[in-house]
């Protein structure tokens, strides 16, 4: 085999080939987390989908294609990228970020689209439809439609259309309907909800292709394995560069499919410690924010039990933060289980903090990265003058920039 | 107060399918809900649904969520809702609360069974609690005397409609189609071989919701089911009304519309 053949991904990788501890019970619950909360009229598609990727999660075929697709139209392994002027902002310990922003369509999205599409072949459904906020899950997914020949519909609130603007633009040029969600706060968790209305009348024909590590099992654990890839490519990669592994991972948490794609691989090494950053948009204290896991109660939301913002009647409340990826009152229930655990811990990152982060890499590093991306990046800050100089630090970078000028523009008065 | 098995009795009496409608507490406005739901049942409605309202209602179509939204912005706590079924409940149709899960997970299951048992209501439909998540709920009902319905769909397997009938008193829901709730021009044609299929696994009546807007879909429908429900179309004679007198009369004509219909 020649270097560029080299699979990217083993089925240990994709499946864990029984070495993973911490996969959802038969009701897909963590803990007391997840599970099923749907219309019984999705229980047979979710089944569905379930018994198909069981099948496919060994089927060397299957991880072949992946492997395939992720070689040569995404672009792995992605690189790892060293960031010393950076982290000079950050007592000078070594940061080290995992570069999604250089996937093909600029996010960590593709790798779990990529695998969804896949499956939709394989259950024999000609149409796929998708939420999205920051628009990177929905081009992505428009992406992989367009490659693979389905038909494409993404739901996306009509505030997110107008802040990321370019992806509606590339969703459409790519071929999908984009179809902009007016009720209730017009961003990610509206989107879902329309998006779960056109999968109950469509279902016979329609896969939902989920975009995060959320929602009703399977989906949690299915986005989860195909984004695991990150953290496996990572942490060799950290290894082979340092010697060591890292003392921390960094990663922003909207639905937390980039955190639990970087944190996985990590799960068994006890010194690795795991940070979420959470938006914290104009701070606790304004209640505009996003903070779910660090502020939030246990609820369920988008049929699964996990940590919401919520009043104390169960009505969900409102989410804020300057990145669409990021607004979004729910969390992915393994998160959930892992903040009870104790093996992540979860922090909050104001839009200022993130701003301030985003500008810094840019400036010193010359990489523009994703808004959603910069609260890890702040985190990291903050986490390399608590630990020291002598630290290793793993950020997942986890999209770029470039969907978010128009809101850099205003921010900074450009 | 009136049971539901009271109700199916009744109507398998008179040889006809019992008449459910559905109207959100709060809307059109906390006691113009009570005002329509008792017009409702003057008119022929055996069963009131009250619905709860909530931030994210993810099985309803437009006309739904307009009204749940509206209810939301004045102001509708669950304390309302219990204020609801208590002032529906006198005008002696067997009042339901139709609710998402979440609103019961945190006002507390024993606490929310207990409260609409002593409001008068006799017992809930929960449309996204499926019986894998069930137990706590069910315990609480029991506890508290009310009825729990639970809802099948065309795409439910028999294995399934086994289960979700298992955790059904009072009624079994059967959605007649795959969607979200809202009238349509016809009636779901899975509906019929739904109920056939959920009769063979219950001796319970079942009831066919969704899609079910006017007196002719209610005589196709009640020649098949033991029971016709009816939501958006109620919804929509209040919003499409000027004001609320001419908005009950709306519904009062609807309502002895459908109790015809079932009579047919
Ligand atoms: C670049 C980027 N990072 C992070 C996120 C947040 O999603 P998740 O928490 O599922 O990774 C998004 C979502 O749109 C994104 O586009």
């Amino acid at each position: 085999m020649t270097p560029a053949e080299e699979p990217v991904i083993t089925p240990a990788d994709l499946a864990g080939g029984g070495v993973r501890g911490d996969d959802p019970d038969a009701h897909g619950k963590f803990g007391r987390f997840g599970g099923r909360y749907v219309p019984e009229a999705l229980i047979p598609a979710l089944d569905e989908v379930a018994a198909e990727y069981e099948k496919a999660k060994t089927d060397l075929g299957f991880i072949r294609e992946f492997d395939h697709l992720l070689r040569t139209y995404a672009g792995r392994p992605t690189t790892l990228t060293e960031v010393p002027r950076f982290a000079a902002h950050a007592g000078g310990a070594r940061i080290l970020l995992k570069r999604e922003d250089l996937t093909h369509t600029g996010a960590h999205k593709i790798n779990n689209v990529l695998g969804q599409a896949l499956l939709t072949k394989r259950l024999g459904k000609r149409r796929v439809i998708a939420e999205t906020g920051a628009g990177q899950h929905g081009v992505a997914t428009a992406t992989a439609a367009a490659l693979m020949g389905l038909e494409c519909v993404i739901y996306m609130g009509a505030v997110d259309c107008e802040r990321q603007a370019l992806n509606v633009a590339r969703m459409k040029l790519l071929g999908a309907t984009v179809v902009p969600v007016t009720n209730g706060s017009q961003t990610l968790k509206d989107a879902i909800n329309e998006a779960f209305r056109d999968w109950v009348t469509n279902v016979d024909h329609t896969h939902y292709l989920f975009g995060t590590v959320a929602g009703p099992h399977p989906f949690p654990e299915i986005v989860r394995d195909f984004a695991r890839i990150i953290g496996v490519e990572a942490r060799r990669q950290v290894l082979e560069l340092t010697g060591r592994l890292p003392d921390a991972v960094c990663a922003a948490v909207g639905g937390g499919s980039n955190a639990i794609g970087v944190f996985h691989a990590f799960m068994e090494d006890r010194d690795v410690k795991l940070y979420g950053y959470e938006a914290g948009g104009r701070g606790l204290e304004t209640g505009e924010h996003a903070l779910t896991l660090t502020e939030g109660s246990v609820g369920v939301l988008h049929g699964s039990r996990t940590y919401v913002l919520q009043d104390e009647e169960g009505q969900t409340i409102e989410s804020h933060s300057i990145s669409a990826g990021l607004d979004y009152p729910g969390v992915g229930p393994e998160h959930a289980w892992l903040k009870d655990t104790g093996r992540a811990v979860y922090e909050g990152v104001t839009d200022a903090e993130a701003m301030e982060a985003f500008a810094l890499l840019a400036r010193t590093e010359g990489i523009i990265p994703a808004i959603e991306s910069s609260h890890a990046l702040a985190g990291a800050l903050r986490l390399g003058r608590e630990l020291g100089p002598e630290a290793v630090i793993l950020v997942n970078l986890s999209g770029r920039g470039d969907k978010d000028m128009g809101t850099a523009m205003n921010y900074f008065n450009l | 107060m009136t049971t539901l098995q009271a109700v199916f009795d009744k109507a398998r009496a008179e040889d006809r399918a019992a008449l459910v409608g559905y109207l959100p507490a709060g809307f059109p406005t906390k006691d113009g809900a009570v005002a329509a739901a008792t017009a409702m049942v003057e008119a022929g409605c055996d069963v009131i649904e009250i619905g709860l309202p909530y931030s994210d209602p993810l099985m309803d179509g437009p006309t739904i969520q307009d009204a749940v939204h509206r209810s939301l912005i004045n102001g509708t706590r669950i304390a309302d809702v219990m204020r609801t079924v208590e002032g529906v409940a006198k005008s002696g149709a067997a009042t339901l609360v139709m609710t998402y899960w979440n609103p019961i997970d945190r006002y507390g299951v024993e606490r929310f069974a207990r409260d609409l048992a002593n409001a008068g209501g006799v017992g809930t439909i929960t449309p996204d609690l499926t019986p894998e998540e069930s137990e706590p709920w069910l315990a609480a009902s029991k506890e508290a005397g009310i009825d729990t319905v639970f809802l099948v769909a065309p795409s439910s397997p028999d294995e399934r409609i086994v289960r979700v009938a298992a955790c059904c008193t009072g009624f079994v829901y059967a959605a007649s189609l795959m969607g979200v709730t809202g009238a349509r021009e016809t009636v779901g044609a899975a509906a019929e071989g739904l109920v056939k299929r959920t009769r063979a696994h219950t001796g319970l009546p079942v009831c066919v919701g969704l899609g079910v807007g006017n007196g002719a879909q209610a005589a196709e429908v009640a020649a098949y089911a033991d029971g016709v429900i009816v939501g958006s179309a109620f919804i929509r004679r209040l919003l499409d009304a000027p004001d609320e007198k001419s908005g009950l009369a709306a519904v009062r004509e609807l309502a002895s519309e459908l109790a015809r219909g079932v009579r047919r």
